[in-house]
């Protein structure tokens, strides 16, 4: 019994980090309707930067968010005032196809980069590092931090979405891109501060991600499927069920790789599509 | 009165059939590595094809094909060497089982719409490959090998394998446009445009839909047989690996998405670079993906639907023309806006 309260507790730490990955993906489905398919890859990008600021300046990997935040900031803006706002409209294929061909560019030039082999950062011990509750139960400094940061990022995002003007310009847009520009406000330049902040919230979730596994130029598409999971799981419009979701799935991949090492990213994957069976709206989802 | 015979679909015709002809005959005068190197153009080209149906007229987006290519491959070694059924004749069989297994499937991923469909048939292809990845009788991750082919001589193997990957990709291009001049493929092109423009005309387009994700499902399926008795191994990874669907979303969106000439365009791309770009490792698909995300933005019809604009050319007419030759009707119209 108590190993598997200890599992559930695991399985809420993972989902801490599943929330951080989705956070980025909720922003950009909530603003504008976009499904970014690279959206995994360019956490794998992130945590590639990382490594190199990490390499090149000898900062710690939690120091080297100083660079990679407003780097990937940058990228995220230019990325979508260069490209992706040309996809925008009412077909769904040219936004899929676009992201899905950077997903693989992506991919492939890590690869050439890096080669095939997994990396990681390091934090000198601190990762490794954990207390305990009694009962047998441990748990680690770095996922409970991990944990700490995505619920005050979703609610930074729910005071940026509920208080802030920038939050309004972002609701008014996904309301009505049309409307928006009568009242003064350029849709283009919201959509790249959307994925700049998107891509910023990447940067963080790549670096943790990176110091608490290794990670290898293909392992994208993974990290895009489990925070896909979590925003479908948790509704869409919510970024509390966005943290919610993430759980959610942590919970259900550790009780899965209890079971059988090979089951944990299934019975993810399963949870998911019980959710779209039985409550396709998602579990939190936003009532307006 | 109108038509839709072109001038370039009666030459198209006559030099199809010449074509046919030397294809068919080809066990006999070629040599078994082009036989090879043709099954594996014939599986791509008819998996692009059976993509284009889905997106290209039916307006549903997948990127979880990969899930019928995984299960046809598989059920191909399951009947072969399990159920002690001919090889060759599992091939259309492993269509069966796809088709079969994409009615569930489509209860299922049908719940979401537009982009999240597309990423929720990923992961359906991913518990697809999960599943089979932890069946040990099925070799669990590391695949198996088809031992069932191993009484046929290495020129009846190659020769068979051969004579279906070309049936398979000449039926496949005849389905699409017969199916794409009946009623069922107007209706189709309905929905595509605007479902509730369709559903008001009196389509059924949940049905519809449902219909035309099956027919895809079956023919990945039997490409992905086919695959795989070219290759003789398989393994979850390979076979359930999602760059299928890159290939085929490239090949379909470069050639021309919503014609039947532009996948074929796409396939002939695709090998050329593969093969001009053979000594650079993965920079082929980089260099297939940039070309994709570019004619994407800027030639949303692809390469075909150029080509078809500027000289009216049209080897599969599908649409009415006017008896005087007027444009033709019915074209995709150019997607996506040109602001920043």
């Amino acid at each position: 019994m108590i190993g598997w309260l200890d599992t559930v507790i695991q399985g809420i730490l993972l989902g801490g980090l599943y929330a951080l990955f989705a956070m980025g993906l909720s922003l950009i489905f909530g603003v504008m309707r976009l499904v970014n398919i690279a959206h995994g890859d360019l956490i794998v990008l992130a945590a590639y930067l990382a490594l190199v600021v990490v390499d090149a300046t000898g900062l710690g990997p939690l120091n080297a968010l100083v660079i990679c935040v407003p780097a990937m900031f940058v990228l995220g803006y230019v990325l979508q005032r260069g490209l992706l706002n040309f996809t925008l409209g009412g077909d769904i294929l040219p936004p899929l196809l676009v992201t899905f061909g950077l997903s693989v560019i992506i991919q492939n030039a890590l690869l050439q980069t890096f080669s095939a082999d997994p990396r990681a950062l390091r934090l000198g011990g601190v990762e490794t590092g954990s207390f305990h509750l009694g009962a047998g139960i441990a748990v680690g400094y770095f996922p409970l931090l991990v944990l700490g940061v995505a619920v005050a990022l979703t609610g930074a995002l729910e005071l940026l979405f509920a208080h802030v003007p920038l939050g309004r310009a972002f609701r008014a847009t996904s309301d009505d891109p049309e409307a928006v520009q009568l009242m003064g406000v350029n849709d283009r330049h919201v959509y790249g501060l959307a994925m700049g902040i998107a891509l910023a919230i990447v940067a963080v979730a790549a670096v943790f991600y990176g110091i608490r596994t290794t990670f290898a130029p293909t392992d994208g598409p993974d990290r895009l499927l489990f925070a896909f999971e979590a925003v479908i799981i948790g509704g869409l419009g919510s970024f509390s069920g966005t943290l919610a979701g993430g759980i959610v799935l942590g919970v259900a991949q550790t009780i899965g790789f209890r079971l059988d090492p090979g089951w944990g990213v299934l019975t993810g994957h399963l949870a998911f599509l019980a959710v779209l069976l039985f409550k396709p709206t998602g579990l939190f989802p936003r009532t307006r | 009165m109108s038509e839709r015979a072109t001038k370039a679909s009666r030459v198209g015709a006559v030099i199809a059939v010449l074509a046919l002809v030397a294809f068919t005959t080809m066990p006999w005068w070629g040599e078994s590595s082009w036989m090879r190197t043709f099954v594996e153009f014939a599986c791509l080209l008819t998996l692009a094809q059976m993509w284009n149906l889905l997106a290209g007229y039916g307006g549903v987006v997948s990127i979880g094909q990969q899930a019928f290519l995984g299960l046809g491959a598989y059920a191909l070694f399951v009947l072969a060497d399990h159920a002690q059924v001919n090889p060759f004749l599992c091939v259309p069989l492993a269509g069966l089982v796809a088709a079969i297994i994409a009615w569930p499937t489509a209860k299922v991923v049908f719940r979401l719409r537009g982009g999240y469909f597309a990423v929720g048939t990923w992961v359906v292809a991913e518990v697809y490959r999960l599943l089979i990845a932890n069946a040990s009788f099925l070799g669990g991750g590391s695949g198996k090998s088809l031992a069932a082919v191993r009484p046929f001589t290495k020129a009846v193997r190659e020769s068979v394998t051969y004579w279906i990957a070309l049936t398979l990709v000449v039926s496949a291009i005849a389905f699409l446009y017969l199916l794409l001049r009946s009623r069922h493929g107007l209706a189709l092109t309905a929905i595509r445009d605007s479902e509730r423009a369709a559903a008001s005309q009196g389509i059924d387009v949940e049905a519809t839909k449902l219909w035309v994700y099956i027919a895809s499902a079956a023919g990945c399926g039997v490409a992905g047989a086919l695959y795989y008795l070219n290759t003789v191994r398989v393994s979850p990874d390979a076979a359930f690996n999602v760059g299928w669907t890159a290939y085929i979303i490239f090949i379909v969106v470069i050639g021309g998405i919503g014609t039947i000439e532009g996948p074929i365009l796409g396939t002939l791309i695709f090998f050329s670079l593969r093969e001009a770009l053979a000594d650079y490792g993965s920079v082929y698909l980089i260099v297939l993906g940039a070309v994709a995300v570019l004619v994407m933005v800027k030639f949303p019809r692809g390469l075909w639907g150029y080509v078809q604009q500027r000289f009216d050319l049209r080897f599969f007419p599908v649409q009415r023309r006017a008896a005087t030759g007027a444009t033709a009707l019915g074209a995709r119209p150019a997607t996506s806006g040109t602001r920043n």
